[in-house]
């Protein structure tokens, strides 16, 4: 079977081509920091990455992460559920809305929810009179991240969805499935890929999330400080070997994400075949 | 053509259940996550007399940072969709070693913490790093030049175009290839009539969102920007530089514009998407 | 289902990270704890201060404490604090950073005259790092003005060191010409055009002067400069510390509320107290922070070249109208820069 792009010559361009501007866009910042962060031998590396002040950066970022997962899963297929399968005013706003986030610079984000829930904010200082606090604590540092990555999913979802369309679906409906089996035994095979992917992107933009947890976390060490604030006051303290450090680890976090979903897919595939 | 009517399978009226459940749970998101927190950057301009909102936007360093950040913005999106196009073409149809692993680095730059792409980029691009040096001859200077702004971009958002062309071309049947090359077209001219149009929508969603995405970038840009007025000066510095003096409704007021004209585009990506797929379904149907 | 099974197993390997998260994060067994926000340049300083004020206050009032810390852009730091950070007390680089908060009614109005020598228990002044042997030959703030000389210093807008650089380069020329004020105009345009790289940051200008090669001088604190070349290697560049120049103050404050919330009032005043006391100046002084204590003063003499020191005050007036007629929108450094 002959399928486009399939002669040999073609073919090696091409890979060749995307092989050569990975490495040189991608591949080799990734080396640089693992350079950097290996620069002073692998004891120094240990000894950086093991201190106490790291590992609560580590632990932080992950509680947040495993946090935002769930939450921007739900949100995800509801939303692309909604705009791909039903026709309703407004449908294209409300695609829209949801890319606020891509469109809102993240120092913005995390500043719009500071004014908003800070001391001065108008709900902040009814939270303030209560003892509640919610910004520079790690509440605050989730609903920014929750806000940044909530479009990964959905944006995923709703081209493939549209593409597919709801043919098989509707058949379903017809044979008498019930909503909720109708999802998990129609849907859910055909767009698994495509939400393992949105919840990679989410896992990945929730761990490496700067900008506007900067502004609500406080960067109280052992407490509120997550690991990219971490790198970065790493760096600032001209200790340049122990920011490497953690940000490869971070780097490693989503190569391990990666590695992860590359496993489940081999073992799907080995599965059906 | 099978694929064209999948794609056009918009369902006329609600014969699925699961409308008012997702609908109440994108609702109640969209309102509490989205925008109620907007309504502090509104509350923060109602302050502004109109006259004063101009004044603060057209500020001729400020217009300046606009050129700059657009220009480089497109340029950045421009390089992406190419690069993107390509990487989810080989990735999708070809098998070859090391394929997972590439695979794998496109969604690094979202797992970057920006300041440390930043960093990184710097580093490498200046003029005594490793591509620094490789580039001196033939002249281009990267590292705090325009040029480094749209590297700097360009990496930040390079997952957008792969991700969402990807799965679009996984999705797609291998009867659509060999319906083209059946009718006797070259790979060249059957890529250009029929996987393109089919890859367009999210060609041009993926590119629109790297777009504006780059508008707003901040963290991976300000290390290699060189930072000078009115040449490479980006309006997220603006803002940046406003927020430092404590001038909220300065800051809000140059962020409301990103906010805006980013939210304008991405309505036109989504109505053009629109469109185009009615445009499929009104040409087949 | 294997995707069931296989994303239930994903969900598990996340769980259990989480609670391997909490397990990691220390638990604190001292009975009180105040926050210190600080400057980001400060971390090591800190974690060399804390330990022993922990321990002399342990030995003062025999009760066990601890000190969170907080660091990051000192502006940024106050705005937290304004917006709902419960620090106890502030250690900043930046006068306006302190005043801010005075404004919001966060600090004492008075805060200046809570503890000795202006609330500025230690000080520094702005000076030049250059490279190995000088030799552009520079030696002080006229010769930065010259048309052979690449400059890098942080953005003055962005960043409280740049600031100092600026104030310093302008009382500078309003010395050397009597106050004419075309005349400092055409230094301060000369000099600022100068400038290679505007990084937002100290840190920033740092990495482009030493790590990219940008530049003949490093403008930043002298405190910086010396840290920098500790840092860099001695043999590859040089401190000058100019004979006339700016005096750097990094003035401290309790937060009064936020202590007295936290039932901190005494402790956080204690702990600005201990960083006036010799031990406390002896760690500064080591840090290449210029100290009060006469009996510091005199161990450190070498380290550090008399100067003449010029206040903000002095020559601008107050801090608050030298931040709105050099730094503001449309003031006088966008002026100097526009083309």
């Amino acid at each position: 079977m002959h399928r486009i792009g399939d002669a040999p010559k073609v073919r090696r361009a091409l890979v060749s081509a995307a092989v050569i501007l990975s490495a040189l866009f991608l591949l080799l910042p990734l080396v640089a920091i693992f350079a950097q962060a290996f620069s002073a031998g692998a004891d120094v590396f240990w000894r950086n990455i093991t201190q106490p002040d790291t590992l609560s950066a580590i632990g932080l970022t992950l509680f947040i992460t495993v946090l935002t997962i769930p939450v921007n899963l739900v949100f995800g297929v509801a939303l692309a559920w909604l705009v791909t399968r039903f026709r309703f005013p407004g449908r294209r706003l409300l695609q829209t809305l949801i890319d606020i986030p891509f469109a809102v610079s993240p120092v913005v984000a995390g500043l719009v929810y500071l004014l908003l829930y800070g001391r001065n904010g108008w709900i902040g200082g009814w939270l303030d009179t209560h003892d509640i606090q919610l910004m520079f604590a790690w509440p605050g540092i989730l609903m920014v991240t929750i806000f940044v990555t909530c479009p990964f999913v959905a944006r995923e979802l709703i081209p493939l969805m549209q593409a597919q369309g709801s043919r098989d679906e509707e058949a379903a409906v017809t044979l008498g499935a019930s909503g909720w089996t109708l999802f998990r035994r129609v849907t859910l095979p055909n767009i698994r890929w495509a939400l393992l992917y949105g919840v990679i992107l989410t896992n990945a933009r929730a761990v490496g999330e700067f900008g506007a947890v900067s502004v609500v976390s406080g960067a109280i060490r052992g407490q509120t400080n997550t690991l990219p604030l971490h790198v970065e006051l790493l760096y600032q303290d001209y200790n340049t070997v122990g920011a490497f450090a953690s940000a490869s680890l971070l780097a490693l976090i989503a190569l391990l994400t990666l590695a992860t979903k590359a496993g489940l897919e081999w073992r799907a595939a080995r599965r059906e075949a | 053509m099978i694929t064209l009517a999948q794609m056009t399978g918009s369902t006329p009226k609600r014969v699925l259940p699961g409308f008012g459940l997702s609908l109440g749970i994108s609702l109640t998101f969209v309102s509490l996550v989205l925008l109620l927190p907007m309504t502090s950057l509104v509350g923060q301009l109602s302050g502004l007399s109109l006259a004063e909102y101009w004044a603060i936007i057209t500020e001729g360093r400020v217009v300046a940072s606009y050129v700059v950040t657009v220009g480089a913005a497109a340029v950045a999106a421009l390089v992406n969709a190419a690069f993107g196009l390509l990487m989810a073409w080989v990735l999708v149809r070809y098998e070859f070693p090391g394929k997972r692993l590439l695979d794998a680095l496109m969604d690094l730059p979202f797992a970057l913490p920006t300041a440390v792409a930043g960093i990184t980029l710097a580093t490498l691009y200046s003029s005594n790093g490793w591509m620094g040096q490789l580039l001196a001859p033939t002249g281009l200077q990267v590292a705090y030049t325009w040029v480094g702004i749209a590297l700097a971009m360009a990496f930040t958002s390079i997952p957008f175009v792969v991700r969402t062309v990807q799965p679009i071309l996984e999705d797609m049947p291998v009867q659509v290839d060999e319906a083209a090359l059946t009718l006797g077209a070259s790979d060249g001219t059957a890529f250009r009539r029929v996987i393109l149009p089919h890859l367009w929508p999210a060609l041009v969603t993926g590119t629109g969102l790297a777009f504006v995405r780059s508008l707003g970038e901040f963290g991976a840009i300000i290390f290699i920007a060189g930072n000078t007025p009115y040449e490479t000066e980006i309006t997220s510095l603006m803002i940046f530089v406003k927020l430092q003096e404590y001038d909220y409704v300065g800051a809000s007021a140059i962020a409301s514009v990103v906010l805006a004209t980013s939210l304008v585009l991405l309505l036109a990506i989504n109505l053009w998407q629109g469109r185009f797929i009615k445009r499929l379904h009104g040409g087949k149907g | 289902m294997l995707r069931n099974a296989a994303s239930r197993r994903l969900i598990g390997t996340a769980v259990i990270a989480a609670l391997g998260a909490g397990v990691v994060t220390p638990v604190v067994a001292a009975e009180r704890e105040i926050l210190n926000s600080s400057y980001d340049i400060a971390r090591e300083l800190f974690a060399a201060i804390n330990p022993e004020f922990i321990e002399w206050w342990q030995q003062e009032h025999g009760e066990e404490v601890a000190i969170k810390q907080s660091h990051g852009g000192s502006s940024a730091q106050a705005r937290a604090i304004i917006q709902g950070l419960r620090a106890d007390v502030v250690t900043y680089n930046q006068v306006t950073d302190v005043q801010a908060l005075a404004d919001e009614g966060l600090v004492a109005e008075d805060w200046q005259n809570q503890f000795e020598n202006n609330a500025s228990p230690y000080y520094s002044t702005t000076a030049f790092l250059v490279r190995k042997g000088n030799p552009k030959g520079i030696e002080s703030w006229d010769d930065l003005a010259r048309e052979d000389i690449e400059l890098v210093f942080p953005n003055p807008k962005t960043s409280g060191n740049g600031r100092y650089t600026y104030l310093a380069a302008w009382s500078f020329a309003d010395n050397a010409f009597d106050g004419d004020e075309e005349k400092i105009k055409n230094f301060m345009r000369t000099f600022l055009r100068n400038v290679v790289v505007f990084d937002t940051g100290g840190r920033g200008a740092t990495t482009s002067f030493i790590e990219r090669g940008m530049g003949d001088v490093l403008i930043s604190f002298e405190s910086e400069v010396n840290n920098i070349r500790g840092e860099y290697g001695s043999e590859d560049y040089e401190v000058v510390v100019p004979p006339v120049s700016i005096l750097a103050e990094f003035p401290v404050a309790v937060v009064e509320p936020n202590a007295e919330r936290n039932g901190n009032a005494d402790l956080a005043r204690g702990y600005l107290d201990y960083l006036y006391t010799e031990e406390a100046q002896r760690l500064l002084a080591g840090f290449n922070y210029r100290v009060h204590d006469e009996t510091v003063v005199e161990e450190f003499s070498d380290e550090f070249p008399e100067t003449e020191l010029l206040r903000v005050e002095d020559y601008f007036g107050s801090w608050n109208e030298a931040m709105e007629t050099h730094f503001g929108g449309g003031g006088m450094l966008d002026q100097l820069q526009r083309r």
